[in-house]
């Protein structure tokens, strides 16, 4: 069966609204690099509803200056999805989304130097029946390749506008936007047959399609295809289901084939790279073959049993410490900043509630908020530098056999590692990961490994644990690893736990291109780095915004009166009331209410646990003079006389904080990447509940020993 | 015709043809939309420093995959 033929685009849309383009094409492409060409900063970031992938819109104009609107939908491989994003891809082209009307004609973006597993995609989108443009791109690399294209023979074949591009460097795109322009864009004219034994069911599947799911002709058919080949297509998120007599015939078929041993999706797959392999080899004239490439040399290193370990290393620890210490400047800036502001606010104004909600709860909320940036930003340049290199890929290559003892694959490696720093990127980092499964695992277990905020509730415990004024440097170090490691062992034991029972899945596939290296493109880095703290400052912004003012709250009301010094008013505040009904439940791990209060307040951030203790128990102290708030703790006692602060309830306190979801801005964060209350809600409740029960057993264990 | 072996069994640095692919599977449907095919000349370039995923080459590009998925695969080894 061959594909109708048609010679000229429906005109109806080119003079009255503007004219909507999709920008489609494979992962590592350039396609990105295109957008950031023709849209410039004329981009609006979103999301689909209902999934978290990430919808972007831009603006680019045409030679006469009208403006044209650009889609640049999720990199896909394939119309027939496998992951979130390319079924956003597929629903968008194929108009089943009623929150993205169907694009009116399609941008495709192909990598010239590998031009053939490029064009697969291409070929499904021609069944589409709109009129598309390719844009070749990577000319200059091609070149680079040995390879020589004829353009025009592939503008033949296929009967569309075929652009040479170097979207890098902005060539091509002035041409780009002329064709963009057009209002006569021809519909393609590549006609491909359907292997015999399937031509009659794509037949009988459009007819349906057509009379009972009201689809267009030419839609009707890619349709039609793509149910062959497509698992999923019968039951996606967002579209319409098929109906039950389109739904019995593709049943029917699959069975009949089944019987026959006919492997029908294989062979439709098949044929289209048959028909992309004649098209090839009339495009593509072989190259005199070349040696190994700069790519290939480089590979020999960055994955080489031995250097390529060193590699990953000296990369990670990079990525760690600037995470870790390059961000403490901005940080200290801002606390600076904020606190500054809230000073000058307390000056100019009459004391009173309206001042405290504006300076404690407001201003110190937005410093709350605004902490997070710089670790941020940070993370996500390197990994858009990761990216844009094409070194992510190898770092997901080497770990993936360690990632997959757990049942995850090596992209959750990055988010994992980030985690130690801060977990908030370390959870926006998550979207690399296609599958939805091992991604939520990810997101589910990164907090348990030990972020930045527990260091000083760590070194402060350490300090109340080892009598004495100063620690022994081995001992601190000793403690620190042991804590950092219970972590670590608790994620991927989780992660192990969930992929058996709660997010059964296939096991994941590593099946992945690993892109040759490239130089960055620092306008993309930046402009994704930029995009993300956008995203975190509107979505999870507000959320850690209004917690942090119902804390402050908490701590701050009833008002006790006027003469009463701090102690007194946390005590006698919502919080301090809050820690004695607490203290049923946290008195079998040896918390009594004042440390409940603590453990309430640091749900803002775990390291306000420090400074609520120095509140509670009145004394001074700093981050690096932990020495007055220290003996002020040793000294507390239970009403009946015994002890607090024991070695025992020190390490128990510790172990408490290495496991609890003691963080409002992760639970923000994780509402926001999983769509909904469901997630972090679980995840709160078995990270908190495995904090109690972990505590309870080390104290009461220690108890029982006689500690 | 050569006797087939498996792709996760082909040496680092040995080319080899696909002789046959199995027929279910979406992990098979992906392999085949992204090239690996019945026909298609395949190079091992090398495997991870631990010994899993495979590191191939086809159609001038780089593809990883598992040894997992790589049994299933038959090729013919190329002179």
């Amino acid at each position: 069966m061959a594909l109708p033929t048609h010679i000229s685009a429906p005109s109806a849309n080119s003079t009255s609204r503007v004219p909507v383009y999709a920008l489609v094409g494979n992962p590592n492409c350039g396609k990105s690099t295109l957008f950031n060409a023709l849209t410039g900063l004329k981009q609006k970031v979103g999301n689909y509803p209902g999934v978290t992938v990430e919808k972007k819109v831009g603006t680019t104009y045409s030679q006469h200056g009208q403006p044209i609107t650009v889609i640049d939908l999720p990199g896909a491989y394939s119309l027939a999805a496998r992951s979130p994003d390319e079924a956003v891809t597929r629903d968008v082209l194929l108009g089943r989304r009623s929150d993205t009307a169907q694009p009116d004609r399609i941008l495709c973006i192909v990598d010239a130097t590998n031009l053939e597993r490029n064009l697969y995609l291409v070929h499904q989108i021609l069944d589409l029946g709109r009129p598309v443009i390719l844009v070749l791109n990577m000319m200059d690399l091609a070149a680079q390749a040995g390879l020589r294209l004829r353009l025009n023979r592939l503008e033949h074949e296929l009967g569309i506008p075929v652009i040479a591009c170097e979207a890098a460097n902005g060539k091509g795109i002035i041409e780009l936007r002329l064709a963009m322009s057009r209002t006569d864009l021809p519909l393609s004219r590549h006609a491909w047959n359907v292997p015999a034994p399937i031509a009659s069911a794509v037949t009988e599947l459009q007819a349906s399609l057509i009379a009972h799911d009201r689809k267009a002709p030419l839609i009707a058919r890619a349709e039609a295809l793509l149910l062959l080949t497509d698992q999923d297509s019968v039951r996606v998120a967002g579209s319409t289901p098929l109906d039950p007599r389109t739904a019995e015939i593709l049943r029917g078929w699959e069975k009949r084939w089944e019987g026959e041993g006919t492997d029908w999706a294989g062979t439709l797959v098949n044929s289209r790279y048959e028909a992309i392999g004649r098209l090839a080899a009339e495009v593509v004239l072989p190259s005199a073959t070349t040696g190994p490439t700069t790519s290939d040399r480089i590979d020999a290193v960055v994955t080489h049993p031995v250097w390529g370990w060193l590699v990953l290393g000296l990369v990670m620890l990079l990525l760690f410490l600037s995470i870790f210490t390059l961000a403490e400047y901005p940080m200290n800036w801002i606390d600076g900043r904020v606190a500054a502001l809230a000073n000058w606010v307390k000056a100019g104004m009459a004391p009173g509630d309206l001042r405290d909600l504006i300076t404690d709860g407001a201003i110190a909320g937005v410093g709350g908020v605004l902490i997070f940036l710089p670790q941020i930003l940070i993370l996500f340049f390197f990994i858009g530098l990761l990216e844009s290199t094409g070194y992510m890929a190898r770092a997901a290559f080497i770990m993936d056999r360690l990632m997959s003892r757990v049942g995850l694959n090596g992209k959750s490696f990055i988010p994992l590692l980030s985690s130690y720093a801060c977990a908030i990127p370390g959870i926006m980092a998550t979207r690399t990961i296609e599958d939805p499964k091992d991604r939520l695992v990810t997101i589910l277990v990164a907090p348990l490994m030990s972020c930045s905020a527990r260091l000083p509730v760590y070194l402060l415990m350490i300090a109340a644990l080892v009598p004495g004024d100063r620690v022994p440097l081995l001992t601190k170090v000793g403690i620190m690893l042991l804590m950092y490691a219970l972590g670590t062992v608790g994620a991927f034991g989780f992660a192990w736990l969930f992929k058996r029972t709660l997010l059964k899945g296939a096991p994941p596939l590593m099946i992945m291109e690993l892109p040759p290296y490239r130089l960055p493109l620092f306008r993309d880095v930046a402009l994704h780095m930029v995009e993300r703290a956008g995203l975190f400052l509107r979505r999870a912004g507000t959320v850690i915004l209004g917690i942090s003012i119902v804390l402050w709250f908490l701590a701050a009301y009833p008002k006790a009166p006027a003469d009463a010094t701090p102690t007194q008013q946390l005590a006698q505040s919502f919080a301090g009331r809050a820690g004695h009904l607490l203290e049923p439940v946290i008195r079998p791990l040896g918390f009594d209410w004042q440390i409940g209060i603590g453990l309430i307040t640091s749900f803002a951030a775990r390291e306000v646990f420090v400074s609520t203790m120095g509140v509670v128990f009145n004394a001074e102290s700093s981050d690096n003079d932990t020495k007055p708030l220290r003996q002020a703790m040793l000294a507390a006692r239970w009403p009946d006389g015994r002890m607090l602060f024991t070695p025992l309830t020190c390490i128990t306190l510790m172990i408490f904080y290495v496991f609890a979801m003691q963080c409002m801005s992760t639970i923000a964060v994780v509402k926001r990447e999983t769509n909904g209350w469901k997630w972090p809600v679980f995840q709160t409740v078995y990270m908190t509940g495995t904090a109690w029960v972990l505590s309870l057993i080390v104290y009461q264990a220690g108890r029982g020993l006689g500690f | 015709m050569a006797a087939l072996i498996k792709l996760s069994e082909l040496a680092v640095g040995a080319s080899a043809i696909v002789r046959e692919f199995p027929k279910t599977g979406p992990a098979f449907i992906r392999l085949r939309e992204m090239g690996l095919l019945a026909g298609t000349p395949v190079t091992l370039v090398r495997t991870a420093p631990l010994g899993d995923p495979l590191e191939l080459k086809i159609r001038g590009y780089h593809l990883t995959l598992r040894k997992s998925e790589a049994e299933h695969v038959l090729v013919e080894s190329a002179p």
